[in-house]
């Protein structure tokens, strides 16, 4: 059997959660899994498929270049591989919108009862996965004939480019349904770095009073060139958009350096940011439960330390 | 149009889970249970839709043990009109769950099946999307904001990188994020009149689905604990210590 990846991308280029998810079939496949092919499907995709046939391991690419997968629709996406299936004894997707939304679809399709944001692989057929919002694991033995498994990006390390390129064929594309149609998105566009792959998040909660107030963020976060990211009480607050927040049902991130600004840590929160390397906690109640996680905390109003921070690391960079 | 929405009934969202010590799961005996929040929101966003006469009929389905009976009774007092209950002892997995739901549906003839994006217990994020396979629908998953025109379902979607739209053909599987509205308290008189609406009960032998889990458990575990670390006085300080001691800057 084989493992195969169905890789979300920007066309231009893999997007990182999907290098985690490789580095994840690369260890099943060692693990007794197989060879190790990844499908790329979209729209003037010839990039990304390059770019996965260059990484270290990768024994075969598949890309399937059509309109119909430019916008990552779950019911094209799982009608372009179901008909791969049989081949293949894992198939995997970054545990990201884009996967969350299209393996199932695909595992329903299949009979195979998937097994979601797994965290560690023990054997080809076993698993850890966080259930309760990461307050418990859950080892998890699959014995269905196609395991279709989303992967936690945080938890595997970026494949590499490296060896032999691996071959990309023509996947040809499979019949519309036409159930479903794309109207349009509103990606917020920013030049910071992307929240789950930066290397420092600085994240705002409903301590920060206001969506203005993100500002202060936002010129610390540009000194560091760190990610801005939010609670979910600030998202629902509408201080800034959904795709800011960090948490069980918002994003996962596992950066070098977290610092959590007028955060409280309601579980939910932690959730989404206990496995970074180093947690900095600013918050004016010395209870609040995120000091239980951090590695630093200062005790006071943001808006007096904020300002202060910001100064001192001028003065490091200087320095 | 007749809305289905799928509720569970989980462990209430403020409670702590411990994990037991034998491994085998996390300690539910004894513990507050509640409605999914997001399933909570899906009935709500279904009730709304029977306000503004979108909806005519809004129709429960849980699968469970007796108890979930309280979580329909919860969301028939939100509004609902009434309520299946699939009742089972078995564990359920998603994969499951989302068979007996298009058993359901295919009783019901929905021209929408509402649920929540995942529950809070498991955390799968799977049955929506299963279930939309399993019936050939289109799917709208992780919704903000869903607008009914004739056939069509327009979804507004909570993606990572910001929103995305999307156009369904009725009939469609339609799935809740948290931003899609806030669910009502029940009120008094709405509890007393939720107890005449009728629950019925079927179970998975009736609906001719095979529920027998695929997944084994072989155990459960705490995660790796963190410690909590220093308090520091000054923003000096913590730069001092992210640059020297703990090298991230």
């Amino acid at each position: 059997m084989a493992v195969l990846v169905i890789a979300q991308h920007a066309n231009a280029a893999l997007a990182p959660a999907s290098l985690a998810t490789i580095t994840c079939a690369l260890e099943i496949g060692a693990k007794g899994g197989g060879e190790v092919t990844v499908v790329v499907a979209g729209r003037d995709c010839r990039a990304a498929a390059d770019e996965a046939a260059a990484l270290d391991g990768v024994a075969k690419v598949l890309i399937s270049d059509h309109g119909m997968y430019e916008n990552a629709s779950a019911e094209a996406l799982a009608a372009l591989i179901e008909p791969l299936a049989v081949d293949y004894g894992h198939i995997l997707y970054p545990a990201t919108t884009y996967g969350k939304n299209a393996a199932p679809r695909l595992a329903a399709l299949v009979d195979s009862q998937q097994v979601s944001d797994i965290q560690a692989v023990i054997d080809a057929e076993t698993f850890v996965r966080p259930i309760y919002a990461g307050n418990a694991l859950a080892t998890v033995r699959s014995k269905d004939a196609v395991k279709v498994i989303t992967v936690r990006a945080t938890a595997f390390e970026k494949a590499a480019p490296g060896g032999t390129p691996a071959r990309v064929e023509d996947l040809a594309p499979a019949a519309a349904d036409g159930l479903s149609r794309f109207v349009g998105a509103e990606h917020s566009a920013s030049a910071r770095p992307e929240l789950t792959s930066a290397r420092v998040v600085i994240s705002g909660g409903r301590g920060m009073q206001s969506g203005d107030n993100f500002a202060l963020l936002e010129e610390i976060a540009d000194q560091l060139g760190a990610a801005v990211g939010a609670s979910r009480a600030a998202v629902d607050a509408g201080f800034v958009p959904n795709d800011f927040q960090v948490g069980q049902t918002g994003k996962i991130v596992a950066p070098e350096l977290y610092i959590a600004v007028g955060i409280s840590g309601a579980i939910q929160h932690l959730a989404g940011m206990k496995d970074s390397k180093v947690i900095v906690a600013i918050n004016k109640d010395e209870d609040a439960p995120i000091f239980q996680v951090a590695d630093y905390g200062i005790v006071g109003d943001l808006f007096e330390v904020l300002p202060q921070l910001k100064a001192a690391l001028a003065a490091a960079k200087q320095g | 149009m007749k809305i289905l929405v799928a509720v569970k009934r989980v462990i209430d969202a403020n409670i702590k889970v411990r994990v037991r010590h034998d491994g085998s799961g996390v300690e539910t005996a004894n513990v507050k249970m509640a409605m999914n929040p997001f399933c909570e929101i899906a009935v709500e966003e279904a009730v709304r839709m029977a306000e503004e006469g979108i909806a005519d009929e809004v129709v429960l389905v849980s699968a469970g043990p007796g108890p979930a009976k309280e979580t329909l009774r919860t969301g028939l007092a939100m509004g609902a009109d009434r309520a299946i209950h699939i009742v089972t002892e078995e564990t359920l997995e998603p994969l499951a769950v989302a068979k007996l739901l298009a058993a359901v549906a295919a009783r019901e003839d929905p021209g929408m099946i509402l649920l929540g994006k995942q529950a809070i217990d498991d955390d799968c994020n799977q049955t929506g999307q299963m279930l939309a396979a399993l019936l050939g629908w289109s799917q709208g998953t992780f919704a903000s904001k869903i607008t009914i025109d004739g056939d069509t379902i327009t979804v507004t979607r909570e993606v990572d990188d910001g929103l995305e739209t999307v156009a369904l053909t009725r009939p469609a599987v339609v799935t809740t994020d948290l931003r899609l509205n806030e669910p009502r308290y029940a009120t008094l008189p709405n509890i007393m009149k939720a107890k005449k609406k009728s629950i019925d009960p079927l179970t998975p032998d009736e609906l001719g689905v095979d529920i027998t889990p695929r997944l084994e458990v072989l155990r459960v575990t705490d995660p790796p604990a963190r410690e909590a670390g220093i308090k520091l006085d000054t923003a000096a300080e913590l730069v001092d210590k992210l640059v020297n001691e703990a090298g991230v800057l």
